[in-house]
């Protein structure tokens, strides 16, 4: 049993099987086999072995039924003949020299092709014979990495997965369905990985240094988002534990989920509060209205441009808008323009930078990239036909900006006007506020801008100049930092006086830590992710205004964010003992 | 004797050598080129990479040696009944 610490960034419990997500490159995990671990990975090994041979096993079913009359089911017999004679080799070599079964498969396997290469060659015949030995090798090396089945069978299990990091294409292509929980070796809060686990709800630890080394695929772990602990090969005892708090933590989401679902947003003294979900794709819709979200606060438009290799054409862009528009028939929609900039590698689209945090990113990049741009526009105004669509831009840090962007808006609507295209002529139009100034001065962006939506991940980055995924400095990043509540304030303040709605949709605001805190700011619209949903609902509905102004002037008197969670904490878990 | 099928001694005619030659109490081996390896062993065998036309040489030693070495000699000549 090992013991490891991470950051926790998505609550729960879960216990499973690791999967090791960089399996592809077959990193060797260094690990010798403990003495006392010998029989049991030889016991893996052998597990891996028949489950291969079945894998197999089923391949010449499916051959003799296809093509009765081949005879290529007899290369798979042969695949099965040569597993089966690796195992005491392999074996061997896990109880003599403790390598893992991973290391002694390969280490055989490679001698044996060594032998095939080391002479020539000129019919191409031992290369042939390289490719079944590869093939071999790839099947064993895949069930012990914990990979089991994937695409074929569809019958795959769930599974922890592990990677140093998670860039947002490689979590676009995971079947979200199929995994259990995130660790990862790098990242902080608000990395993707962790934004995208609490969406979900799948409890996340990262920042755990070369976990990827200390964990081979299938071994048993268990993994606390809640505590930020790693727990590999647990002990009886240990996973006894666990499994009872698994069982429980899992039974509090699911009688919270279901105790909010019908319950309106508000809080104790009545006052309606918006609570709304911010999704990457349109398909997370369905799941936000099933939280119970009362529309969509952010709408993340990055993911059109991984996915492809090719840019999305309008006609894409405007089938995605208006399936979400539609799936939350006649709640407001919220759709953020193109978010990125150098620190995201997309679709080589942003150049590198040596300062991609303080580059060419958001609207800044979308005025360099006009194509991009338009085509955006013109799907977004189109889509606004089906629904209650509402449009803002992302990194404003200047009045002029917000002009500039509402001209090409203006625009893009006298264009489809003369198109004949139908599209929504009052479609509100927002901006985000992520960057110093635009908070400071957000009364002056007012005056152009329908609403203000605070982007705290960015906002609270900027504010305290941290990298918020750089781990050596994760404990400088501060929402409860007074300067950021004090900044936060202010921001809420200048909506109100221009009578603009003022929405949050960073982090901050899903977390039932500074829900009261917000509120008494004055903070009347909330988009978390959806999991966060039925927390947030159950805060706010437990306060009345009063005492959350009484706890925000609290708060505000602290002279750091230490103070400041510490009396958060303290006053929410009144509110939801078991969060803490 | 020759390996005369057209594919060599790939996996399939492997297989069913090393079958055959699991059924013998003797020690078969075969050799190539100053390689010797057991004809219980598909792994072995394969990494013969025997292609079509190659000399190969088989000696038994056991009780049944004799049996050994004519079977074996039978299915290769027979093209291991693959062609």
């Amino acid at each position: 049993m090992q013991i490891l610490k991470g950051t926790p960034v998505s609550p729960g419990i879960v216990i499973g099987e690791a999967f090791l997500l960089d399996f592809e490159e077959f990193r060797m995990p260094r690990r010798a086999v403990e003495p006392e671990a010998i029989e049991a990975e030889v016991q893996r090994f052998e597990n891996a072995v028949d489950r291969v041979v079945a894998e197999i096993s089923e391949d010449v079913k499916r051959l003799e039924e296809s093509m009765p009359d081949g005879d290529l089911h007899l290369i798979f017999n042969g695949h099965i003949a040569i597993v089966r004679e690796l195992v005491p080799t392999v074996v061997d070599s896990i109880r003599k020299y403790r390598f893992t079964p991973e290391h002694a498969v390969s280490k055989k396997i490679r001698q044996t092709i060594k032998l095939l290469t080391s002479r020539d060659d000129p019919s191409g015949f031992a290369a042939r014979i390289v490719a079944d030995f590869t093939d071999v090798e790839k099947r064993l090396l895949r069930v012990l990495f914990g990979r089991r089945g994937d695409s074929k069978s569809g019958a795959a299990g769930k599974s922890i997965v592990f990677a140093r990091d998670l860039t947002p294409s490689q979590t676009m292509a995971l079947d979200r369905t199929k995994i259990l929980g995130f660790v990862t070796e790098f990242g902080g809060k608000t990395s993707h990985t962790a934004i995208l686990a609490r969406a979900h709800g799948i409890p996340a630890v990262v920042g755990i240094a070369d976990v990827t080394r200390e964990v081979s695929g299938g071994d048993t772990v268990i993994v606390d988002g809640t505590k930020g602990i790693l727990i590999v090969e647990p002990d009886g005892e240990t996973l006894k534990k666990y499994r009872a708090l698994e069982k429980s933590f899992i039974s509090f989401e699911k009688r919270t989920a279901e105790e909010m679902r019908a319950q309106p947003s508000e809080t104790r003294d009545g006052i309606a509060v918006a609570l709304l979900a911010n999704i990457e794709l349109p398909e997370e819709a369905k799941g936000a209205r099933e939280f119970g979200a009362g529309g969509i606060g952010l709408f993340r438009t990055e993911f059109l441009y991984f996915d492809a290799r090719n840019l999305p054409t309008e006609k894409e862009q405007f089938e995605k808008y208006r399936s979400v528009l539609q799936a939350m028939d006649g709640r407001p929609v919220t759709i953020r323009a193109l978010d990125i900039g150098a620190d995201k590698d997309v679709a080589g689209i942003a150049s590198p930078e040596r300062n991609p945090f303080l580059g060419l990113r958001g609207i800044r990049l979308l005025f360099e990239r006009m194509d991009l741009f338009r085509t955006q526009l013109r799907a977004v105004l189109r889509a606004s036909a089906f629904g209650k669509a509402r449009l803002m831009f992302p990194m404003i840090s200047t009045l002029e900006e917000v002009k500039q962007a509402k001209a090409i808006v203006a625009d893009v609507r006298e264009e489809l006007d003369a198109e004949g295209a139908s599209f929504d002529p009052e479609m509100p139009i927002g901006v985000m506020i992520e960057v110093p100034s635009a908070a400071i001065a957000a009364d002056i962006l007012c005056s152009e801008a329908d609403f203000l939506s605070i982007g705290t991940n960015d906002l609270v980055q900027y504010v305290m100049a941290v990298d918020r995924v750089n781990e050596k400095i994760a404990p400088l990043y501060q929402p409860g930092h007074p300067a950021v509540l004090r900044l936060l304030r202010s921001v809420i303040d200048a909506g109100a006086r221009a009578e603009r709605p003022v929405a949050m949709c960073g982090e901050m605001s899903g977390d039932p830590l500074f829900t009261a805190l917000l509120l008494g700011f004055g903070l009347r619209s909330f988009s978390v992710v959806p999991s966060a949903i039925p927390e947030v609902k159950k805060v706010l509905r437990s306060v009345t205004i009063a005492e959350a102004k009484q706890i925000a002037q609290d708060a505000l008197a602290l002279p750091d964010a230490h103070q400041v969670v510490e009396y958060l904490t303290e006053k929410t878990k009144r509110i939801i003992p078991e969060l803490f | 004797m020759t390996i005369q099928n057209a594919h060599g001694l790939h996996v399939r005619p492997a297989t069913k050598l090393a079958d055959l030659a699991g059924k013998f109490k003797s020690n078969v081996t075969i050799h190539k080129d100053g390689q010797d390896v057991s004809a219980r062993s598909i792994i072995e065998l394969l990494t013969l990479a025997a292609a079509h036309g190659t000399e190969l040489r088989i000696r038994a030693e056991g009780p049944d040696a004799t049996e050994a070495v004519d079977a074996i000699a039978k299915l290769v000549n027979s093209r291991f009944g693959l062609e």
